[in-house]
């Protein structure tokens, strides 16, 4: 690794709290269910599992590049700075919230904090993320733009036409393939043409002659090494990368799809509810990159266990405040529904 | 200053004169600036002018994503039955994201296509499809039918902070017309009365309004006077002029080449309903393409597609009030 991407003790510890508050915010997501019925609409995803992933791709970026993630996007804006009481407030749909209540859960934008908007279509804004790279290169903003999607993205005709695209334009962005191993509901084995064939998914970059590497994305040191090589190259002007950062989703695809007046939550993951692969589960589940990054530090001494539970301390009463501020916050005014339309 | 300009070339040179006026401005497609001999790409050079592959997606797509980080591309989609491999793209991400982000991004981006190719292009390259986009709240839709409007609404389209779908009319891409040299802009949402008349109003939308101004001088020997209104934008609409017209005259032909049920005529004709009904002296009556494809052969196109005769009898018809075979 270059020099200039050696981890400082300080830069460790950053990467440790970003991981626990992302953890924090989506289990209180999921709490939100049964503590305060009702008050998540619609369809929530969460980001548990893709901790390493998210903080080591992001730690790696420089103060004004950009971060453009799917529909499951609570977990990119905490690391960018986005307060978490304006992103919990819009997950429960008030006006307090990011985007005043018109967006929730699927579609956080927070372009002040270089998190320009989200797509609820799986793949679609891959498309979106390459031409934020297109304005930086024709602007020459010296920008990276990170494009984080999913195994199930990478099936998507969206995918193959704007990777393609970049490489051919030599684009500055880095495609982050966050494996997480379920397409919604199907395991990916069942989907994909490189796992079929038993090889890696970041494969695919061989279709248009650009680097395609898997790391273990459970493990945010490794993250930010491959995602470093993909940045700097980006950065150099040399194109675009493909990283599949390998994980496992630790919560449901999202909470159960009800009508209303029926309740939802989230119901356990489909290796156990559709697959009935418990012990699959529990595999993963004993990789979790929270627990396994804690000790790892702890072990090596940049972080003692007071340290350690001050941060995870901390991220709970930052989390519980923004609870409490969502819970505060009124509901937009009805007639504010026609608003924003046009600019 | 005016000059006379064919349309294409009016269309080409509201682009020309905007990527002067904002370098912002960049303006990609297929089978574009594939030389170093190409003007365009001479002229603005080969970041803001470029080539891309068949990838619809991704090029609208790419455009909605420059868009919202501080580009204003113009995406040359050639034809408008293309964007239909991308309409995801078109309908649902390009119109939403400001909405969903609570007005803190916004997309200001061209997206341009002919459309309505009547010259034996057959099912699939022929059609109007913008009753599709027309209801899409956070899109736009220009349709001009004159070289003047094809530059002043190209021009208007690029400088809009929304995504804009501007269909040109194949059919009128060598029609010539006075153009005002320099900074033209035609407002979006804002109609054209074409033609001031007395007797009936007749509603057309692009290529069509060709036709209707042409029905109207023929309707002019034989002593009917009919004002003829292009609403120029389709979304917004303009509901408000078409309705003054309807008033005052209290009976309309809408003259759509799209069929039917997925025509502007269709939309315009509710908004009459409603908003004009006590003023009609007559039903609202609707040229519109036949309920079949577009045929290959030119006899069968011919029969589909509305024509000068078809609207002049729709006029004799509901001015003697009597209810004729669509």
């Amino acid at each position: 690794m270059p020099k200039k991407h050696q981890l400082s003790k300080d830069r460790l510890v950053w990467m440790f709290t970003q991981m626990v508050r992302i953890r924090e915010f989506e289990e209180a997501v999921k709490r939100a269910f049964i503590e305060h019925p009702g008050v998540i609409r619609g369809h929530a995803h969460l980001g548990d599992g893709a901790e390493a992933s998210i903080v080591g791709s992001l730690s790696t970026r420089n103060k004004t590049d950009l971060a453009m993630p799917s529909y499951r996007c609570h977990g990119y804006p905490i690391v960018l700075g986005t307060p978490l009481r304006k992103m919990m407030a819009e997950v429960f749909g008030r006006k307090d919230g990011l985007c005043k209540g018109f967006g929730g859960s699927m579609h956080l934008a927070d372009p002040a904090h270089h998190f320009p908007g989200t797509s609820g279509i799986i793949g679609q804004s891959i498309a979106h993320a390459t031409g934020a790279a297109l304005t930086a290169q024709v602007k020459k903003t010296g920008q990276v733009v990170y494009c984080f999607f999913g195994d199930g993205a990478s099936k998507q005709g969206a995918f193959f036409e704007s990777v393609n695209m970049a490489a051919v334009w030599k684009l500055p962005i880095v495609y982050v393939l966050e494996n997480n191993q379920y397409q919604a509901y199907t395991h990916f084995s069942l989907e994909d043409a490189n796992a079929v064939a038993g090889d890696p998914l970041s494969k695919k970059a061989a279709a248009f002659s650009i680097p395609g590497v898997t790391v273990d994305g459970t493990d945010p040191v490794a993250v930010h090494k491959a995602v470093s090589k993909a940045a700097d190259r980006a950065r150099a002007g040399k194109g675009p990368s493909l990283v599949e950062t390998k994980f496992y989703r630790l919560s449901a695809h999202g909470n159960v799809i009800t009508v209303p007046p029926l309740p939802t939550q989230f119901p356990e993951h489909e290796a156990v509810a559709v697959y009935g692969n418990k012990k699959e589960f529990a595999q993963w589940k004993a990789k979790d990159p929270v627990v396994k990054f804690r000790s790892r530090l702890i072990k090596t001494r940049a972080l003692t266990e007071a340290n350690a539970k001050r941060i995870e301390d901390a991220a709970r009463a930052e989390v519980k405040d923004a609870v409490e501020f969502a819970l505060a916050s009124p509901l937009p005014a009805p007639e504010e529904a026609v608003n924003y339309v046009y600019a | 200053m005016a000059r006379e300009m064919m349309y294409m070339d009016a269309i080409n040179a509201a682009i020309i004169e905007e990527m002067q006026r904002d370098e912002n401005v960049i303006f990609y497609g297929q089978n574009m600036a594939m030389t170093e001999r190409d003007p365009m790409l001479k002229k603005f050079g080969k970041d803001r002018v470029r080539l891309t592959p068949i990838s619809e997606t991704a090029e609208i797509g790419i455009g909605i994503g420059a868009a919202m980080t501080g580009l204003r591309p113009i995406v040359e989609l050639w034809m408008s039955e293309f964007m239909l491999v991308a309409f995801a793209q078109v309908l649902n991400e390009a119109p939403r994201l400001r909405y969903m982000s609570g007005g803190q991004v916004k997309v200001p981006l061209v997206l341009k296509a002919g459309f309505g190719f009547c010259a034996g292009w057959a099912g699939q390259h022929s059609n109007c499809i913008y009753h599709s986009m027309m209801g899409i709240p956070g899109l736009k839709v220009v349709v001009p039918s004159t070289p003047a409007d094809a530059k002043g609404l190209m021009a208007a389209a690029i400088r809009d902070d929304n995504p804009v779908v501007y269909l040109h009319s194949y059919m009128l891409t060598l029609d010539k017309g006075q153009v005002p040299d320099g900074e033209y802009v035609v407002p979006l949402g804002v109609a054209d009365v074409k033609r001031a008349g007395t007797d009936i109003t007749i509603v057309a939308v692009g290529w069509m309004v060709k036709k209707a101004m042409a029905a109207a001088e023929r309707l002019a020997q034989e002593g009917i006077s009919a004002e003829v209104v292009d609403p120029r934008s389709l979304a917004p609409l303009d509901v408000k002029t078409i309705v003054a017209s309807v008033k005052k005259t209290g009976r309309v032909v809408l003259v759509d080449q799209a069929p039917r049920h997925s025509s502007a005529a269709a939309v315009i004709a509710g908004e009459i309903a409603e908003h004009a009904f006590e003023h009609l002296r007559a039903p609202v009556k609707m040229v519109t393409a036949l309920d079949a494809s577009v045929p290959y052969s030119e006899p069968l196109e011919n029969f589909v597609v509305p024509n000068e005769e078809k609207i002049v009898q729709a006029v004799k018809a509901v001015l003697a009030n009597q209810e004729v075979a669509a």
